[in-house]
Parts: structure tokens; C-alpha cells; sequence
């Protein structure tokens, strides 16, 4: 019985984390007519999953959800591609600059976007990307890259040197340790920042805002947010039904990684 | 190790002195691939960026681009604009920063506990976290819609609270806490884990109660992640951009503009690229500077 504040406390929290999600999912589930009138309840009063058929038909949402697969996966497979050799150096030798490189990672996180987004698009103009899918996987991977490089450093870290030594021993060259030895033991966080910078790049708003001006070229976030127009309460109900569906990826990144956000990456990130 | 302890010493040197450089080799073969990019991509653009806020470019192809020193930033102090935006943004973030910690710190003090509901409770806490930022943002336009939104049918007001000037900003903190809380939360948690028991071992058997335990052990112990998290929400919450430009779009009338929308529209909508950018360096200049001075005063008392 002595608990009974702390759990009234905790109640409290979960109401208030859950509240925005359960009328999400309400409003989803809502006829038309429901959301014209004037007393909004919790509870549909007749379910429908009209508003996820709707949501197809009204935008191209299959259309803007291959966009954003093809931009997030060529995006997440370019940046380990190119983090992976230098997170090693990273995490394996001493020097000056791998001071410089981790300094680096930390103080771009400082920089607002506006700094790096108006060079880019100029860059990109330039190049006659902007308004192109390859424009925008390109400001992804430049996005993405530190925070890649400072997880896959620290998997490579995890992998005990001796056992790299081991292999040299029984005659293995630097290479085929790296294959063999180092390789197999880092797929698990090979596969995470996989994940990471999928996600990252299927979430990102600002940066596709700035680079695809076209509809027939325009990521799922984007289509999402052209979905409410001046009109009034009659297409909320497609727009909750395509924002739940439109989480579902990320959702799923989460499930995976649930057990290692507690203790494991983000303690490590911060007493990096 | 293996090298000293198997060759005789006058070669093992030798080898060594050989080694050295041949490692420094290999560290540039593969730092070169993720350089170049990282170069040409990320630190390029930014040193690009900052020397854009020196010049007058605008969005026009044929506009010349020249030098105008720092006639940007006299530009900026004479704007009403910029001080209010850099006013609401000032506001948000600390707002944002101090209530969102306080709230993780006892939710992750209550999950910390062995209670009943405590997995749901975890699951819940880190959902916010999945959401892609523009879902956020249309998920609190339906909490906050003035006829079909739920916060007017519960609370029994008829206020429009997105579009009115008190509560605009308001509303869109009480979104940012809910937002970010997820991070926070994982991390204090993380370090409530790693305080040693025998310390509380220790301060029962002194005749600690619980709130003199909390200020004697558990705050002191868990004040470099305090300082870090805190420290890494403050900058995200100035750089917020997503999810307030999806809930108003900086509106009503510029009451929520936080710094980084009123950047995005001189640079993309009136096309100003050397007036946004000398706003971007201004924005890095004052978080530094914030920065600088919590951070000093944190070593200060923890010494």
C-alpha cells in the first residue's frame, strides 16, 4: 500500500504518453460524418477502416512509400558503405586524426541544419539534382554519416583486439583477419546502423522539404503533410489512417532494438 | 605484446620502426573513402555555409554573389523579427529542456522501481521515439483541433489553440516534452542502472530516508549524464524544425517562428541564402555560448 502514490504517478505518465496516440488511432477509425460533429468521443461510435482505403485513393501514397524505401534503403547502404572501413581505422588506431574525426562527429550535431542544407541545395543545383531522388539520398548520407560512424566505432571497439592478434599468429594477413575474425562479430552492429540510418532517412522531413518541389517526386512525410488543405474535418480520418501506416517501419526498428535502447546504445553513446 | 614477448629485442624494434608508418598507410587508405565523402558533403558545405553569412547570395541563378563583410549581422540586430523569433526560440528550448527533464527524471525514477505495469509503462515511453516527427506533428494538430480535437471535448473550452496567440506556444510545448521525453528518459534510466547499491546500502544504514538518499546519492551520481543529456537536448531543441513547421507553420503570426523556420523562410521562401546563413552562425554563436556557460558552471560545482 505504500506504493500507491508512485503508481497514481505512473498512471499519470502513461496517460499523458498515451492520450495523443490513442486519438490517433481514434480519429483513424472514425466515419465522416462522426468527425462533422460537434462532440468528438474517444470511442468510435461505428469502427471503420474506410479511412485506410480512402488514404490510398486520395494521395499517391504507394507511390510516395516506394520513393521513400528507394531513398532510405540506397541512403543506409551508402553510408555503412562508407563508414564501415573508416569506423574501423577509427576504432583501431591512435592519432591525431581520429581526434579530428570524433570531434567532428560531436560538433556537427551542434550546427544547425540552415548551414549545411543552403551550400547543399546550391551544390546540388549545380549538379541538377535538386528535384531528383539521388539529390536527396545524397544530403541523407551526408546526415547520417557521423552518428554512423561514431555507432560503428564502437561496435568495432566491442570486438577484442587479441582476437584479431590470434589469427595474425596463426598466419593470417590484416585482410583476411578483418573477413574472417572481425567481420562475422560485427554484423549485429553492422545491421543496427543499417537500421539506424534506414530509419533516419524514411523519418526525414526538413531536408526533403528543401530538395523535391514536385509531387510526382515527393517522400512519404511529404505527401503526409500536403494531405490537410484548407478544407475542414472530413479528410482528418485518411490522414490519421496514413500516419499510422506511414509509423508502422519505424515502429517495427523499434521492436528489434527495444532490449539494446535500455542499457546498451544510448548509455554508450553518452559515456562514449 | 605478442611482438616483444616472441622476437628477440634488437629485431622486434626493427619490426616496430617498420610497422608504424605501414599502419599509418593503412589508416589512410580506409579513412580515405569516408573522408572524402564526409569532406566534400558535410564539412565542405558547412565551411561553405558559414562563409555564405559574409556575402549577399540570394536563391537567384543570376544573382552576383559579393562580399559584404558583416553587413548581414547589422542586418540581423536591426530586425524585429529576428529578435522575437530569437526570443520564442530562447523560450521554447529552455521551456522545452527543463520540463522535459524534470518529467524523464521521474518517470525514469518510477520505471526504475519494481511496479506493477512497469514493461507497458517502458514500451509506452520509447513509442514517441518511433514516430516519424512529421506523424508527431499531425497526430497534435488532431489533438488540438478546435472541433474534432479531443483536448476542447475534455477540457470544455472552445479555444482554437493553434491558432490563438497566447496558447500557440504553449501547445507546442507541451508537444515538444511529449516528443522528446522518450531520449531522456532511456538515458537517466540507463545511469539510475549503473549507481552502485552499496551506495544505498551505505545511506540506509546511516538513516537516509528516501528524499535525502535521492539529493545525496542519486543526484551527484547521476549528474554527468544530467549535464550531457540536458546539454544534447538544448541544442536539439533549437535546431527543432519538423515537427512546429508541420503544427503551424511558424503561426499565428509569427508567435511560434522559432529560429530555424524563420531561417528555412528568408533562405527557401524569399530566397535571402547570406541573411539565412548569418542567422544560422548568430544561432550557433548563442548555443555556444549558453553552452559554454552551463557547462563551465557545472565543472565549477562538481570540483
Amino acid at each position: 500500500m505504500k506504493k500507491i502514490p508512485q503508481y497514481v504517478a505512473l498512471l499519470a505518465y502513461m496517460v499523458f504518453l498515451a492520450f495523443p496516440l490513442v486519438w490517433l488511432l481514434s480519429t483513424a477509425l472514425k466515419t465522416p460524418q462522426e468527425m462533422a460533429s460537434l462532440d468528438p468521443t474517444w470511442i468510435p461510435r461505428s469502427p471503420t477502416l474506410a479511412n485506410f482505403s480512402d488514404a490510398f485513393s486520395e494521395q499517391d501514397l504507394v507511390g510516395a512509400g516506394l520513393r521513400s524505401l528507394v531513398v532510405a534503403l540506397a541512403s543506409s547502404a551508402l553510408t555503412v558503405a562508407v563508414a564501415l572501413p573508416a569506423s574501423y581505422a577509427l576504432a583501431r588506431y591512435q592519432g591525431a586524426l581520429k581526434r579530428v574525426a570524433l570531434g567532428w562527429v560531436l560538433v556537427s550535431q551542434v550546427f544547425p541544419f540552415i548551414l549545411i542544407i543552403i551550400p547543399l541545395f546550391m551544390v546540388l543545383r549545380q549538379l541538377d539534382l535538386v528535384n531528383t531522388l539521388p539529390g536527396l539520398v545524397v544530403v541523407h548520407v551526408t546526415f547520417t554519416l557521423p552518428f554512423a560512424l561514431w555507432m560503428l566505432q564502437g561496435y568495432v571497439r566491442s570486438v577484442p583486439r587479441e582476437l584479431e592478434e590470434a589469427a595474425s599468429v596463426d598466419g593470417a594477413t590484416r585482410l583476411r583477419a578483418i573477413v574472417s575474425v572481425v567481420a562475422p562479430l560485427l554484423a549485429p552492429g553492422v545491421v543496427a546502423t543499417l537500421l539506424f540510418s534506414f530509419i533516419s532517412s524514411w523519418n526525414e522531413f526538413l531536408f526533403a522539404l528543401v530538395v523535391l518541389k514536385d509531387p510526382d517526386v515527393m517522400t512519404l512525410p511529404l505527401t503526409l503533410v500536403r494531405f490537410t488543405g484548407p478544407e475542414g474535418v472530413s479528410r482528418l480520418g485518411p490522414l490519421a489512417a496514413a500516419s499510422l501506416m506511414a509509423t508502422i517501419p519505424s515502429l517495427i526498428f523499434f521492436a528489434i532494438i527495444q532490449r539494446r535502447l535500455r542499457s546498451g546504445l544510448m548509455a554508450g553513446a553518452v559515456k562514449g | 605484446m605478442t611482438a616483444t614477448a616472441t622476437k628477440p629485442a634488437p629485431p622486434a624494434r626493427h619490426a616496430r620502426g617498420r610497422q608504424r608508418p605501414r599502419q599509418t598507410r593503412e589508416m589512410w587508405v580506409l579513412m580515405l573513402p569516408a573522408l572524402v565523402p564526409v569532406v566534400l558533403f558535410s564539412v565542405g558545405p558547412l565551411l561553405y555555409g558559414i562563409g555564405l553569412a559574409f556575402t549577399d547570395a540570394e536563391a537567384g541563378r543570376n544573382h552576383e554573389t559579393s562580399f559584404v563583410g558583416l553587413e548581414n549581422f547589422a542586418d540581423l540586430l536591426g530586425d524585429g523579427d529576428f529578435w522575437s523569433s530569437m526570443r520564442i526560440g530562447l523560450i521554447w528550448s529552455v521551456t522545452v529542456t527543463v520540463l522535459q527533464f524534470l518529467a524523464s527524471l521521474g518517470l525514469a525514477l518510477l520505471l526504475n522501481q519494481k511496479l506493477f505495469l512497469r514493461g507497458l509503462a517502458r514500451v509506452l515511453a520509447v513509442v514517441p521515439w518511433a514516430m516519424p516527427p512529421v506523424v508527431i506533428g499531425l497526430m497534435w494538430r488532431l489533438v488540438y483541433h478546435p472541433d474534432a480535437g479531443i483536448v476542447n471535448s475534455t477540457l470544455g473550452t472552445d479555444i482554437n489553440w493553434l491558432a490563438d496567440f497566447s496558447w500557440a506556444l504553449p501547445a507546442i510545448i507541451v508537444m515538444g516534452i511529449w516528443s522528446g521525453m522518450p531520449q531522456t528518459t532511456v538515458v537517466l534510466l540507463a545511469g539510475l542502472q549503473n549507481v552502485p547499491r552499496e551506495l544505498y546500502e551505505a545511506g540506509a544504514m546511516d538513516g537516509a530516508g528516501t528524499w535525502r538518499k535521492f539529493w545525496s546519492i542519486t543526484l551527484p551520481q547521476l549528474r554527468p549524464i544530467i549535464v550531457t543529456i540536458t546539454s544534447l537536448d538544448f541544442v536539439w531543441n533549437v535546431n527543432q524544425f519538423s515537427l512546429v513547421y508541420v503544427l503551424t507553420q511558424g503561426g499565428p503570426g509569427g508567435q511560434t517562428r522559432l529560429p530555424m523556420l524563420f531561417a528555412y523562410e528568408e533562405a527557401f521562401r524569399y530566397g535571402f541564402f547570406g541573411y539565412a546563413a548569418a542567422l544560422g552562425v548568430s544561432i550557433v554563436i548563442v548555443v555556444l555560448g549558453l553552452l559554454g556557460v552551463y557547462l563551465w558552471r557545472q565543472l565549477r560545482e562538481a570540483s
